[in-house]
């Protein structure tokens, strides 16, 4: 814990953990010392479903520039949706 | 020394009377020695502060490590306990205070143990050993690049680790504190407000800020790892370990 940054956020979706296909609620991101990523820091994300415990999670440690790269993109991607896609999801 | 050991996983009883994991590593051709509980960095009860444990043993000390994340992470991996932890917060003071105790209590009962115990700790630890150090009588205290003793944590985070200069009055015993020039968790400035604390209050400490280091240069599997420096405080720390505990 170095640098202590964290912000927790709440989502729905599914991802693919150790233990297969699962539901995921919720996402934590900080900035910190990775566990794997050969570097001294890293953007970490880990999403997880803490209903089925530590096992449910998928977990991402990226340089920053990729982090950064990555975040836009999703955020491109979502933007050249059809018009009326995203209809069904404005009301969660 | 022959730098026999042997070392184990045990469960301990810790604050509450949890019964919680905790890595124990003896020395194995000694009389009676002296103990230290190793308090693990955020990444958690990994495979390198284990290695530290024995490090401890093979140089004549009992060395009990707990795991502060058995409650929230039974069994699991290292690093899927320590992102359990970090979602929740981190680790209420109270309760590392209490599970610091109950290894203090687990080493004391150790056959060859002297009766003499100090604290380890490195990274979100150090800051651990020295409230360890403030709100338990410990024989020794070394803090490893602690943060957020001088500073609180962002008000932002939901990690809640508040600052704890406030309790340097209440230290318990001779203070060892091992840091990097170039960290900024703790930065030089709030290692320097520390050791004016620690002067005001009349402490026994000794503190070292090396330069070309910054956080986590003890952990020898990252690129933080800084060989020369992680080498001269290890001998400062088994110095400091034979006047404190020996």
């Amino acid at each position: 814990m170095c640098t202590y940054q964290t912000e927790n956020v709440v989502l729905r979706g599914s991802g693919k953990s150790r233990i297969g296909w699962m539901k995921v609620t919720d996402a934590t991101v900080y900035f910190d010392h990775p566990v794997h990523f050969a570097d001294g820091h890293a953007l970490m994300i880990d999403v997880t479903d803490p209903s089925r415990g530590p096992d449910a999670r998928i977990a991402l440690e990226l340089d920053p520039n990729s982090a950064r790269a990555l975040a836009e993109s999703i955020l491109r991607t979502l933007d050249q949706v059809s018009e009326g896609l995203l209809d069904e999801f404005a009301h969660p | 020394m022959t730098h026999n050991l042997i070392a184990e996983t045990i469960s301990i009883s810790g604050h509450g009377g949890d019964d919680i994991e905790a890595y124990l590593a003896q020395p194995t051709d000694v009389d009676k020695v002296g103990s230290i509980v190793v308090i693990h960095h955020m990444p958690g009860y990994d495979e390198e502060t284990k290695e530290i444990c024995r490090t401890f043993a093979a140089h004549g000390y009992n060395a009990l490590m707990p795991n502060l994340y058995s409650r929230e992470a039974p069994g699991a991996s290292p690093d899927d306990a320590a992102a359990v932890a970090r979602a929740n917060g981190g680790v209420p003071d109270e309760r590392l205070v209490g599970d610091v105790d109950g290894a203090m209590r687990h080493l004391k009962s150790l056959a060859h143990a002297n009766g003499k115990v100090a604290s380890i700790g490195y990274c979100s630890g150090g800051r651990q050993s020295f409230l360890a150090g403030c709100r338990l009588n410990l024989d020794g205290v070394i803090d490893c690049y602690g943060a957020f003793v001088a500073a609180d944590a962002p008000a932002e985070s939901p990690l809640q680790a508040k600052a704890i200069v406030g309790e340097t009055p209440n230290l318990s015993a001779p203070l060892l504190g091992l840091f990097g020039a170039d960290d900024k968790f703790p930065s030089p400035e709030q290692t320097a407000e520390l050791e004016k604390a620690l002067t005001e209050a009349g402490k026994e400490f000794d503190f070292h800020v090396y330069e070309g280091a910054g956080h986590a240069f003890f952990s020898v599997n990252r690129p933080s790892f800084r060989p020369e420096t992680a080498l001269e405080a290890w001998g400062l720390i088994f110095d400091f370990l034979s006047r404190t505990i020996s």
